[in-house]
Protein backbone atom coordinates (compact mmCIF):
# COMPACT_ATOMS: atom_id res chain seq x y z
CA UNK A 1 0.00 0.00 0.00
CA UNK A 2 1.46 2.97 -0.86
CA UNK A 3 2.05 6.17 1.30
CA UNK A 4 -0.72 8.31 -0.22
CA UNK A 5 -3.46 5.48 0.03
CA UNK A 6 -2.54 4.95 3.88
CA UNK A 7 -3.12 8.52 4.35
CA UNK A 8 -6.26 8.31 2.99
CA UNK A 9 -7.43 5.33 4.78
CA UNK A 10 -6.25 7.53 7.91
CA UNK A 11 -8.12 10.07 7.11
CA UNK A 12 -11.40 8.45 6.41
CA UNK A 13 -10.83 6.56 9.95
CA UNK A 14 -10.89 10.02 11.66
CA UNK A 15 -13.84 10.96 10.01
CA UNK A 16 -15.75 7.98 10.59
CA UNK A 17 -14.65 8.07 14.22
CA UNK A 18 -15.86 11.94 14.38
CA UNK A 19 -19.46 10.67 12.93
CA UNK A 20 -19.34 7.54 14.74
CA UNK A 21 -19.78 9.80 18.12
CA UNK A 22 -22.86 11.82 16.56
CA UNK A 23 -24.31 8.32 15.80
CA UNK A 24 -24.56 7.27 18.64
CA UNK A 25 -26.06 10.60 19.48
CA UNK A 26 -28.72 10.11 17.68
CA UNK A 27 -29.44 6.86 18.31
CA UNK A 28 -29.58 7.33 22.02
CA UNK A 29 -32.05 10.45 21.31
CA UNK A 30 -34.14 8.48 18.75
CA UNK A 31 -34.50 5.14 21.08
CA UNK A 32 -35.52 7.63 24.52
CA UNK A 33 -38.30 9.11 22.00
CA UNK A 34 -39.61 5.92 20.09
CA UNK A 35 -39.56 4.55 23.69
CA UNK A 36 -41.27 6.86 25.70
CA UNK A 37 -43.39 9.25 23.24
CA UNK A 38 -46.78 7.17 23.91
CA UNK A 39 -46.21 8.13 27.74
CA UNK A 40 -45.85 11.48 27.58
CA UNK A 41 -49.10 13.31 27.77
CA UNK A 42 -50.52 15.90 29.81
CA UNK A 43 -51.73 13.25 32.77
CA UNK A 44 -48.16 11.86 32.75
CA UNK A 45 -47.13 15.49 33.32
CA UNK A 46 -49.71 16.13 35.84
CA UNK A 47 -49.76 12.98 38.04
CA UNK A 48 -47.55 11.70 40.75
CA UNK A 49 -45.82 8.39 41.17
CA UNK A 50 -47.94 5.38 41.19
CA UNK A 51 -47.41 1.43 41.51
CA UNK A 52 -49.67 1.56 38.13
CA UNK A 53 -47.78 2.48 35.59
CA UNK A 54 -50.95 3.92 33.10
CA UNK A 55 -51.67 6.21 36.33
CA UNK A 56 -47.80 7.07 37.31
CA UNK A 57 -46.45 10.78 36.27
CA UNK A 58 -43.78 13.47 37.21
CA UNK A 59 -45.63 15.84 38.99
CA UNK A 60 -43.88 15.85 41.99
CA UNK A 61 -40.04 15.43 40.25
CA UNK A 62 -40.60 18.34 37.74
CA UNK A 63 -41.49 20.65 40.82
CA UNK A 64 -39.10 18.97 42.81
CA UNK A 65 -36.12 19.63 39.84
CA UNK A 66 -37.12 22.79 39.33
CA UNK A 67 -37.15 23.90 43.01
CA UNK A 68 -33.82 22.02 43.35
CA UNK A 69 -32.13 23.96 40.67
CA UNK A 70 -33.03 27.55 41.71
CA UNK A 71 -31.98 27.12 45.39
CA UNK A 72 -28.85 25.69 44.00
CA UNK A 73 -28.23 28.61 41.41
CA UNK A 74 -28.92 30.84 44.39
CA UNK A 75 -26.41 29.56 46.73
CA UNK A 76 -23.78 28.30 44.23
CA UNK A 77 -23.93 31.72 42.01
CA UNK A 78 -23.30 34.54 44.34
CA UNK A 79 -20.35 32.27 46.57
CA UNK A 80 -18.72 30.71 43.31
CA UNK A 81 -18.20 34.46 41.29
CA UNK A 82 -17.31 35.76 44.78
CA UNK A 83 -14.49 33.51 45.31
CA UNK A 84 -13.32 34.12 41.85
CA UNK A 85 -12.91 38.22 41.95
CA UNK A 86 -11.39 37.61 45.00
CA UNK A 87 -8.79 35.03 43.48
CA UNK A 88 -8.39 37.07 40.46
CA UNK A 89 -8.90 40.45 41.68
CA UNK A 90 -7.22 40.22 45.38
CA UNK A 91 -5.33 37.51 46.19
CA UNK A 92 -1.42 37.69 46.59
CA UNK A 93 0.28 34.76 44.83
CA UNK A 94 1.15 33.27 48.60
CA UNK A 95 1.17 30.07 49.82
CA UNK A 96 -2.52 30.23 51.55
CA UNK A 97 -3.88 31.44 48.54
CA UNK A 98 -2.13 28.68 46.25
CA UNK A 99 -3.50 26.02 48.66
CA UNK A 100 -7.39 27.36 47.95
CA UNK A 101 -6.59 27.29 44.30
CA UNK A 102 -5.35 23.46 44.74
CA UNK A 103 -8.20 22.91 46.69
CA UNK A 104 -11.26 24.24 44.16
CA UNK A 105 -8.91 22.36 41.71
CA UNK A 106 -9.14 19.31 43.33
CA UNK A 107 -12.87 19.40 44.10
CA UNK A 108 -13.82 20.05 40.74
CA UNK A 109 -12.37 16.36 40.35
CA UNK A 110 -13.81 14.60 43.43
CA UNK A 111 -17.08 12.38 42.46
CA UNK A 112 -20.49 13.75 42.70
CA UNK A 113 -21.27 10.72 45.34
CA UNK A 114 -18.52 11.90 47.51
CA UNK A 115 -20.74 15.50 47.76
CA UNK A 116 -23.76 13.02 48.70
CA UNK A 117 -21.68 11.55 51.94
CA UNK A 118 -20.49 15.15 52.44
CA UNK A 119 -24.04 16.82 52.37
CA UNK A 120 -25.42 13.66 54.21
CA UNK A 121 -23.09 13.67 57.43
CA UNK A 122 -23.08 18.04 57.69
CA UNK A 123 -26.03 18.91 56.48
CA UNK A 124 -28.60 15.69 57.01
CA UNK A 125 -26.86 14.82 60.17
CA UNK A 126 -25.12 17.53 61.86
CA UNK A 127 -27.32 20.65 60.80
CA UNK A 128 -30.23 18.48 61.24
CA UNK A 129 -32.33 19.67 58.16
CA UNK A 130 -32.90 15.59 57.15
CA UNK A 131 -33.73 14.43 53.87
CA UNK A 132 -34.88 18.27 52.69
CA UNK A 133 -34.93 19.76 49.92
CA UNK A 134 -32.57 22.44 51.81
CA UNK A 135 -30.14 19.47 52.17
CA UNK A 136 -30.02 18.38 48.18
CA UNK A 137 -29.77 22.21 47.53
CA UNK A 138 -26.87 22.83 49.32
CA UNK A 139 -24.70 19.51 48.38
CA UNK A 140 -24.92 20.18 44.90
CA UNK A 141 -24.21 23.57 45.47
CA UNK A 142 -21.14 22.52 47.09
CA UNK A 143 -20.66 20.63 43.99
CA UNK A 144 -21.15 23.13 41.14
CA UNK A 145 -19.24 25.54 43.31
CA UNK A 146 -15.25 24.87 41.77
CA UNK A 147 -16.79 24.40 38.27
CA UNK A 148 -18.21 28.06 38.54
CA UNK A 149 -15.70 29.48 40.27
CA UNK A 150 -12.58 27.98 37.48
CA UNK A 151 -14.99 29.05 34.62
CA UNK A 152 -15.55 32.22 36.64
CA UNK A 153 -11.76 33.34 36.83
CA UNK A 154 -11.34 32.65 33.18
CA UNK A 155 -13.69 34.63 32.12
CA UNK A 156 -12.48 37.35 34.98
CA UNK A 157 -8.99 37.15 33.68
CA UNK A 158 -9.72 37.65 29.80
CA UNK A 159 -11.07 41.32 30.68
CA UNK A 160 -8.72 43.60 29.25
CA UNK A 161 -6.33 45.69 31.76
CA UNK A 162 -7.17 48.81 30.07
CA UNK A 163 -10.64 48.78 31.48
CA UNK A 164 -9.23 48.50 34.99
CA UNK A 165 -6.54 50.82 34.42
CA UNK A 166 -9.69 54.12 32.95
CA UNK A 167 -11.39 52.76 35.91
CA UNK A 168 -8.35 53.73 38.33
CA UNK A 169 -7.45 56.87 36.37
CA UNK A 170 -10.97 58.88 36.77
CA UNK A 171 -10.57 58.20 40.65
CA UNK A 172 -12.44 55.12 41.07
CA UNK A 173 -11.98 52.59 44.69
CA UNK A 174 -11.06 48.95 43.75
CA UNK A 175 -14.51 48.22 44.95
CA UNK A 176 -15.83 50.29 42.43
CA UNK A 177 -13.52 49.16 39.83
CA UNK A 178 -13.95 45.18 40.47
CA UNK A 179 -18.00 45.51 41.17
CA UNK A 180 -19.44 47.91 38.37
CA UNK A 181 -16.42 47.41 35.51
CA UNK A 182 -14.53 44.28 36.05
CA UNK A 183 -17.63 42.07 37.20
CA UNK A 184 -20.33 43.83 34.31
CA UNK A 185 -17.87 42.78 31.86
CA UNK A 186 -17.40 39.61 32.22
CA UNK A 187 -20.71 38.46 32.99
CA UNK A 188 -21.21 36.70 29.72
CA UNK A 189 -18.29 34.86 29.96
CA UNK A 190 -19.65 33.92 33.91
CA UNK A 191 -23.27 32.91 31.91
CA UNK A 192 -21.25 29.86 30.11
CA UNK A 193 -19.77 28.26 33.13
CA UNK A 194 -22.97 28.80 35.26
CA UNK A 195 -25.13 26.81 32.48
CA UNK A 196 -22.18 24.36 32.33
CA UNK A 197 -22.64 23.59 35.99
CA UNK A 198 -26.33 24.07 36.65
CA UNK A 199 -26.95 21.77 33.69
CA UNK A 200 -24.56 19.42 35.18
CA UNK A 201 -26.63 19.94 38.81
CA UNK A 202 -30.05 19.16 37.26
CA UNK A 203 -29.34 15.99 36.04
CA UNK A 204 -27.04 14.95 39.21
CA UNK A 205 -28.33 11.95 40.78
CA UNK A 206 -26.17 9.92 42.81
CA UNK A 207 -25.38 12.55 45.46
CA UNK A 208 -29.32 12.78 45.59
CA UNK A 209 -30.00 9.37 46.79
CA UNK A 210 -27.27 9.58 49.14
CA UNK A 211 -29.01 12.71 50.68
CA UNK A 212 -32.26 10.66 50.53
CA UNK A 213 -34.03 11.96 47.83
CA UNK A 214 -37.07 9.88 47.68
CA UNK A 215 -38.73 8.41 44.50
CA UNK A 216 -42.21 7.77 45.53
CA UNK A 217 -43.37 11.61 46.78
CA UNK A 218 -46.87 12.37 46.04
CA UNK A 219 -47.50 15.60 46.92
CA UNK A 220 -45.68 18.90 45.27
CA UNK A 221 -42.98 20.25 48.07
CA UNK A 222 -44.23 23.30 50.30
CA UNK A 223 -41.20 25.00 51.92
CA UNK A 224 -37.43 23.85 52.28
CA UNK A 225 -37.92 21.74 54.85
CA UNK A 226 -40.25 19.15 52.52
CA UNK A 227 -38.78 15.92 51.10
CA UNK A 228 -38.64 15.53 47.78
CA UNK A 229 -37.78 14.13 44.02
CA UNK A 230 -36.44 15.04 41.02
CA UNK A 231 -36.11 13.75 37.58
CA UNK A 232 -33.41 11.95 37.49
CA UNK A 233 -34.05 10.25 40.73
CA UNK A 234 -37.34 8.96 39.34
CA UNK A 235 -35.90 8.13 36.15
CA UNK A 236 -33.90 5.89 38.15
CA UNK A 237 -36.38 4.30 40.16
CA UNK A 238 -38.50 3.35 37.22
CA UNK A 239 -35.32 2.38 34.80
CA UNK A 240 -34.32 -0.55 37.93
CA UNK A 241 -37.61 -2.05 37.38
CA UNK A 242 -37.89 -5.30 35.83
CA UNK A 243 -41.09 -4.48 34.11
CA UNK A 244 -41.23 -3.25 30.23
CA UNK A 245 -43.96 -0.23 31.18
CA UNK A 246 -41.60 1.05 33.72
CA UNK A 247 -38.70 1.22 31.20
CA UNK A 248 -40.95 3.15 28.86
CA UNK A 249 -41.97 5.28 31.67
CA UNK A 250 -38.40 5.75 32.48
CA UNK A 251 -37.25 6.77 28.78
CA UNK A 252 -40.89 9.80 28.58
CA UNK A 253 -38.86 11.02 32.06
CA UNK A 254 -35.81 11.47 30.53
CA UNK A 255 -37.47 13.20 27.49
CA UNK A 256 -39.10 15.49 30.30
CA UNK A 257 -35.47 15.84 31.25
CA UNK A 258 -33.64 16.69 28.50
CA UNK A 259 -36.67 19.18 27.43
CA UNK A 260 -36.23 20.86 30.82
CA UNK A 261 -32.27 21.26 30.26
CA UNK A 262 -32.92 22.15 26.72
CA UNK A 263 -35.16 25.04 27.93
CA UNK A 264 -33.04 26.33 30.39
CA UNK A 265 -29.82 26.38 28.11
CA UNK A 266 -31.67 28.02 25.79
CA UNK A 267 -32.82 30.55 28.50
CA UNK A 268 -29.08 30.87 29.10
CA UNK A 269 -27.62 31.41 26.15
CA UNK A 270 -31.17 33.91 25.50
CA UNK A 271 -29.67 36.14 29.00
CA UNK A 272 -25.41 35.78 27.34
CA UNK A 273 -26.45 37.18 24.09
CA UNK A 274 -28.88 40.28 25.93
CA UNK A 275 -26.06 40.94 28.07
CA UNK A 276 -23.11 40.91 25.80
CA UNK A 277 -25.13 43.21 23.53
CA UNK A 278 -26.23 45.93 26.34
CA UNK A 279 -22.25 46.15 26.31
CA UNK B 1 -14.93 56.79 55.05
CA UNK B 2 -18.07 54.91 54.11
CA UNK B 3 -16.07 54.03 50.92
CA UNK B 4 -13.22 53.18 53.17
CA UNK B 5 -15.41 50.71 54.69
CA UNK B 6 -16.81 49.35 51.63
CA UNK B 7 -13.64 49.01 50.58
CA UNK B 8 -12.28 46.91 53.26
CA UNK B 9 -15.40 44.87 53.71
CA UNK B 10 -15.68 43.72 50.29
CA UNK B 11 -12.54 42.35 50.42
CA UNK B 12 -13.25 40.16 53.52
CA UNK B 13 -16.25 39.12 52.28
CA UNK B 14 -15.03 37.85 49.50
CA UNK B 15 -12.22 36.15 51.29
CA UNK B 16 -14.94 34.82 52.88
CA UNK B 17 -16.78 33.28 50.22
CA UNK B 18 -13.41 31.45 48.84
CA UNK B 19 -12.92 30.11 52.30
CA UNK B 20 -15.30 27.85 51.71
CA UNK B 21 -13.46 25.57 49.27
CA UNK B 22 -10.59 25.22 51.63
CA UNK B 23 -13.52 24.02 53.82
CA UNK B 24 -14.96 22.01 51.91
CA UNK B 25 -11.93 20.22 51.44
CA UNK B 26 -10.85 19.80 54.76
CA UNK B 27 -14.44 18.38 55.88
CA UNK B 28 -14.40 15.66 53.37
CA UNK B 29 -11.13 14.84 54.30
CA UNK B 30 -11.79 14.84 58.16
CA UNK B 31 -15.15 13.39 57.89
CA UNK B 32 -13.90 10.01 55.74
CA UNK B 33 -11.48 9.37 57.68
CA UNK B 34 -13.32 9.81 61.21
CA UNK B 35 -16.16 7.66 59.71
CA UNK B 36 -13.83 5.05 58.10
CA UNK B 37 -11.64 4.95 61.57
CA UNK B 38 -15.21 3.33 63.26
CA UNK B 39 -14.85 1.36 60.57
CA UNK B 40 -11.59 0.18 60.94
CA UNK B 41 -12.14 -0.22 64.62
CA UNK B 42 -14.38 -3.48 63.52
CA UNK B 43 -12.30 -4.34 60.30
CA UNK B 44 -8.79 -4.54 60.17
CA UNK B 45 -7.32 -2.21 57.10
CA UNK B 46 -5.58 -5.58 56.25
CA UNK B 47 -8.73 -7.72 55.30
CA UNK B 48 -10.24 -4.45 53.99
CA UNK B 49 -7.71 -3.86 51.33
CA UNK B 50 -6.37 -7.76 50.36
CA UNK B 51 -9.71 -9.51 51.08
CA UNK B 52 -10.98 -11.37 48.12
CA UNK B 53 -14.89 -11.33 49.29
CA UNK B 54 -17.19 -8.50 49.68
CA UNK B 55 -20.39 -9.42 51.10
CA UNK B 56 -21.02 -6.85 54.00
CA UNK B 57 -24.85 -7.54 54.37
CA UNK B 58 -25.20 -11.05 55.11
CA UNK B 59 -23.57 -13.36 57.64
CA UNK B 60 -21.13 -14.43 57.34
CA UNK B 61 -20.24 -11.07 56.96
CA UNK B 62 -17.07 -10.29 55.01
CA UNK B 63 -14.71 -7.42 53.85
CA UNK B 64 -12.85 -7.56 51.36
CA UNK B 65 -13.06 -4.64 48.99
CA UNK B 66 -10.96 -6.25 46.26
CA UNK B 67 -14.04 -7.20 44.30
CA UNK B 68 -15.74 -3.77 44.06
CA UNK B 69 -12.00 -2.55 42.89
CA UNK B 70 -11.86 -5.03 40.39
CA UNK B 71 -15.68 -3.92 38.89
CA UNK B 72 -14.42 -0.23 38.66
CA UNK B 73 -11.24 -1.27 36.75
CA UNK B 74 -13.15 -3.57 34.54
CA UNK B 75 -15.33 -0.43 33.41
CA UNK B 76 -12.23 1.95 33.70
CA UNK B 77 -10.57 -0.51 31.33
CA UNK B 78 -13.10 -1.10 28.92
CA UNK B 79 -14.04 2.79 28.76
CA UNK B 80 -10.59 4.16 28.21
CA UNK B 81 -10.22 1.41 25.61
CA UNK B 82 -13.24 2.82 23.68
CA UNK B 83 -13.04 6.51 24.29
CA UNK B 84 -9.03 6.69 23.77
CA UNK B 85 -8.71 6.02 19.95
CA UNK B 86 -11.98 7.20 19.20
CA UNK B 87 -10.97 10.53 21.19
CA UNK B 88 -7.92 11.22 19.82
CA UNK B 89 -9.17 10.27 16.30
CA UNK B 90 -12.11 12.98 16.49
CA UNK B 91 -8.93 15.50 17.95
CA UNK B 92 -7.03 14.63 15.09
CA UNK B 93 -10.26 15.15 12.80
CA UNK B 94 -10.99 18.13 14.26
CA UNK B 95 -7.25 19.80 14.34
CA UNK B 96 -6.73 18.83 10.99
CA UNK B 97 -8.85 17.84 8.27
CA UNK B 98 -12.53 19.05 9.73
CA UNK B 99 -12.80 22.78 7.65
CA UNK B 100 -13.78 25.76 9.52
CA UNK B 101 -17.44 25.12 8.84
CA UNK B 102 -17.63 21.74 10.06
CA UNK B 103 -15.39 22.24 13.40
CA UNK B 104 -18.05 25.10 14.30
CA UNK B 105 -21.01 22.54 14.45
CA UNK B 106 -18.74 19.52 15.42
CA UNK B 107 -17.15 20.84 18.34
CA UNK B 108 -20.64 21.48 20.09
CA UNK B 109 -22.34 18.98 19.08
CA UNK B 110 -19.82 16.35 21.05
CA UNK B 111 -20.50 18.67 23.76
CA UNK B 112 -23.90 17.49 24.04
CA UNK B 113 -22.53 14.08 24.32
CA UNK B 114 -20.61 15.21 27.39
CA UNK B 115 -23.76 17.08 29.10
CA UNK B 116 -26.12 14.28 28.87
CA UNK B 117 -26.96 12.98 32.45
CA UNK B 118 -25.64 9.95 33.68
CA UNK B 119 -29.05 8.34 34.98
CA UNK B 120 -29.82 9.23 31.04
CA UNK B 121 -26.90 6.50 29.47
CA UNK B 122 -27.43 3.80 32.63
CA UNK B 123 -30.82 3.45 30.61
CA UNK B 124 -29.30 3.73 27.47
CA UNK B 125 -27.08 0.79 28.43
CA UNK B 126 -29.76 -1.13 29.93
CA UNK B 127 -32.51 -0.66 27.30
CA UNK B 128 -30.81 -0.30 24.04
CA UNK B 129 -26.81 -1.62 24.26
CA UNK B 130 -27.52 -5.01 26.74
CA UNK B 131 -30.31 -6.14 24.27
CA UNK B 132 -27.94 -5.28 21.20
CA UNK B 133 -25.07 -7.47 23.39
CA UNK B 134 -27.49 -9.77 23.85
CA UNK B 135 -28.63 -10.63 20.32
CA UNK B 136 -24.85 -10.40 19.26
CA UNK B 137 -23.35 -13.19 21.41
CA UNK B 138 -24.36 -16.29 23.90
CA UNK B 139 -24.49 -15.83 28.08
CA UNK B 140 -24.89 -11.65 28.24
CA UNK B 141 -26.52 -10.99 31.36
CA UNK B 142 -28.81 -8.38 31.69
CA UNK B 143 -26.57 -6.40 34.03
CA UNK B 144 -23.14 -6.77 32.61
CA UNK B 145 -19.87 -5.01 32.98
CA UNK B 146 -19.29 -4.92 29.22
CA UNK B 147 -22.28 -2.98 28.40
CA UNK B 148 -21.48 -0.21 31.49
CA UNK B 149 -18.11 0.29 30.43
CA UNK B 150 -19.15 0.49 26.80
CA UNK B 151 -21.64 3.63 28.03
CA UNK B 152 -18.64 5.27 30.51
CA UNK B 153 -16.60 4.99 27.43
CA UNK B 154 -18.74 6.75 24.91
CA UNK B 155 -19.42 9.46 28.32
CA UNK B 156 -15.67 10.14 28.37
CA UNK B 157 -15.33 10.40 24.49
CA UNK B 158 -15.93 14.58 24.55
CA UNK B 159 -13.72 14.96 27.47
CA UNK B 160 -10.64 13.18 25.94
CA UNK B 161 -11.51 14.85 22.03
CA UNK B 162 -11.53 18.39 23.47
CA UNK B 163 -8.29 17.98 25.60
CA UNK B 164 -6.16 16.59 22.68
CA UNK B 165 -8.10 19.08 20.34
CA UNK B 166 -6.31 22.19 22.26
CA UNK B 167 -2.93 19.77 22.94
CA UNK B 168 -2.88 19.77 19.04
CA UNK B 169 -4.03 23.60 18.43
CA UNK B 170 -1.10 24.67 21.06
CA UNK B 171 1.50 22.56 19.03
CA UNK B 172 3.62 25.37 17.03
CA UNK B 173 2.76 25.50 13.03
CA UNK B 174 5.84 25.56 11.95
CA UNK B 175 6.29 21.63 13.51
CA UNK B 176 3.87 20.61 11.70
CA UNK B 177 4.64 22.28 8.32
CA UNK B 178 8.39 21.62 8.56
CA UNK B 179 7.22 18.13 8.32
CA UNK B 180 4.91 18.84 5.19
CA UNK B 181 7.72 20.81 3.68
CA UNK B 182 9.49 17.32 3.58
CA UNK B 183 6.93 15.64 1.84
CA UNK B 184 5.35 14.17 4.82
CA UNK B 185 2.03 12.35 4.23
CA UNK B 186 -0.69 13.67 7.49
CA UNK B 187 -0.60 10.23 8.44
CA UNK B 188 3.27 10.43 9.13
CA UNK B 189 2.92 13.91 10.48
CA UNK B 190 -0.06 12.99 12.83
CA UNK B 191 1.44 9.97 14.11
CA UNK B 192 5.28 10.62 14.23
CA UNK B 193 5.17 14.45 14.80
CA UNK B 194 1.81 15.68 16.82
CA UNK B 195 1.11 12.72 18.61
CA UNK B 196 4.54 12.35 20.19
CA UNK B 197 4.90 16.43 21.08
CA UNK B 198 1.42 15.73 22.89
CA UNK B 199 1.93 12.83 24.32
CA UNK B 200 1.96 14.80 27.89
CA UNK B 201 -1.48 16.07 27.01
CA UNK B 202 -2.95 12.58 25.91
CA UNK B 203 -1.61 11.28 28.34
CA UNK B 204 -3.20 13.72 31.29
CA UNK B 205 -6.52 13.49 29.06
CA UNK B 206 -6.15 9.58 30.02
CA UNK B 207 -5.67 10.15 33.53
CA UNK B 208 -8.58 12.55 33.75
CA UNK B 209 -11.05 10.34 31.86
CA UNK B 210 -10.02 7.04 34.14
CA UNK B 211 -10.44 9.66 37.09
CA UNK B 212 -13.83 10.48 35.52
CA UNK B 213 -14.85 6.74 35.08
CA UNK B 214 -13.61 5.37 38.49
CA UNK B 215 -16.01 8.01 40.11
CA UNK B 216 -19.22 7.30 37.80
CA UNK B 217 -21.86 6.11 39.31
CA UNK B 218 -25.48 6.00 38.38
CA UNK B 219 -24.47 4.58 34.74
CA UNK B 220 -22.43 1.70 36.09
CA UNK B 221 -25.12 1.26 38.99
CA UNK B 222 -28.30 0.63 36.36
CA UNK B 223 -25.75 -1.14 33.36
CA UNK B 224 -23.88 -3.26 35.57
CA UNK B 225 -26.11 -4.14 38.43
CA UNK B 226 -24.69 -5.43 42.38
CA UNK B 227 -22.86 -8.45 42.16
CA UNK B 228 -18.98 -7.87 43.55
CA UNK B 229 -17.26 -10.98 41.62
CA UNK B 230 -13.84 -10.55 41.82
CA UNK B 231 -12.79 -12.51 38.96
CA UNK B 232 -16.45 -12.42 37.00
CA UNK B 233 -16.50 -12.94 33.53
CA UNK B 234 -17.17 -9.08 31.95
CA UNK B 235 -20.59 -10.48 30.31
CA UNK B 236 -21.66 -10.66 33.84
CA UNK B 237 -22.98 -8.40 36.52
CA UNK B 238 -20.32 -7.09 38.26
CA UNK B 239 -20.03 -3.81 41.20
CA UNK B 240 -18.39 -1.28 41.39
CA UNK B 241 -17.09 0.99 43.86
CA UNK B 242 -19.61 3.48 43.65
CA UNK B 243 -22.37 1.12 43.00
CA UNK B 244 -21.61 0.35 46.26
CA UNK B 245 -22.45 3.04 47.90
CA UNK B 246 -25.90 3.74 46.06
CA UNK B 247 -26.81 0.26 47.00
CA UNK B 248 -26.26 1.19 50.97
CA UNK B 249 -28.13 4.54 50.40
CA UNK B 250 -31.03 3.09 48.86
CA UNK B 251 -31.39 0.06 51.78
CA UNK B 252 -32.57 0.50 55.09
CA UNK B 253 -29.50 0.57 57.22
CA UNK B 254 -29.09 1.40 60.36
CA UNK B 255 -26.76 4.75 61.61
CA UNK B 256 -23.55 3.58 62.85
CA UNK B 257 -23.80 0.04 62.09
CA UNK B 258 -20.90 -1.57 60.58
CA UNK B 259 -22.79 -2.02 57.06
CA UNK B 260 -23.20 2.05 57.16
CA UNK B 261 -19.77 2.58 57.70
CA UNK B 262 -18.56 0.23 54.86
CA UNK B 263 -19.58 3.11 52.42
CA UNK B 264 -17.31 5.67 54.21
CA UNK B 265 -14.09 3.29 53.78
CA UNK B 266 -14.99 2.35 50.27
CA UNK B 267 -15.70 6.19 49.56
CA UNK B 268 -12.75 7.58 51.16
CA UNK B 269 -10.32 4.90 49.08
CA UNK B 270 -12.80 5.83 45.90
CA UNK B 271 -11.16 9.37 46.93
CA UNK B 272 -8.12 9.19 47.37
CA UNK B 273 -7.52 6.80 43.82
CA UNK B 274 -9.42 10.16 41.94
CA UNK B 275 -7.82 12.41 44.22
CA UNK B 276 -4.14 10.87 43.32
CA UNK B 277 -5.14 10.52 39.72
CA UNK B 278 -6.47 14.32 39.19
CA UNK B 279 -3.17 15.45 41.10
CA UNK B 280 -0.98 13.11 38.24
CA UNK B 281 -3.48 14.48 35.54
CA UNK B 282 -2.71 18.30 36.32
CA UNK B 283 0.92 17.58 37.08
CA UNK B 284 1.57 16.34 33.94
CA UNK B 285 0.15 19.45 31.86
CA UNK B 286 1.64 21.73 34.08
CA UNK B 287 5.14 19.96 33.18
CA UNK B 288 4.64 19.80 29.90
CA UNK B 289 4.26 23.27 29.95
CA UNK B 290 7.36 24.39 31.83
CA UNK B 291 8.85 22.19 28.67
CA UNK B 292 8.38 24.06 26.22
CA UNK B 293 8.78 27.30 27.35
Amino acid sequence: MSRATRDKIFRIFCRLASYFALVILAVLLIHVVKEGWQWLDLQFLSSFPSRHPEKAGVKAAIFGSLYLISLTALFAIPVGVGSALYLEEYAENNKFNRMIQVCIANLAGMPSIIYGLLGMLVFGRFFMLEDSLLTGALTLALMALPVITISSRNSIQSVPRSLREAGYAVGARKYQVVFFQVLPAAIPGIMTGVILSISRAIGETAPLIVVGALSYIAFVPESLMDPFTVLPVQVYNWASRPQEEFHQLAAAGIITLLAVLFLLNSLAVFIRMRASRRR
Amino acid sequence: MWKDFVEKGSRHALLTLSLLSLITTVLVIGLLIKESTGFFAQVSIFDFLFGTTWQPLIEPRQFGVLPLVMGTMYIVIGAVAIALPLGVLIAVYLSQYASEKTRAWLKPSLEVLAGIPTVVYGYFALSFITPSLQKMFEGVDIFNAVSGAIVVGIMIIPMISSICDDAFQALPPSLTEGAYALGATSLEVVFQIMIPAAAAHIWSAVVLAVSRAIGETMAVTLAAGSNPNLFGSPLESIQTMTAYIVQVSLGDVEHGGVEYLTSFAVALLLFAMTLSMNILGHKMVKRSARYKQ
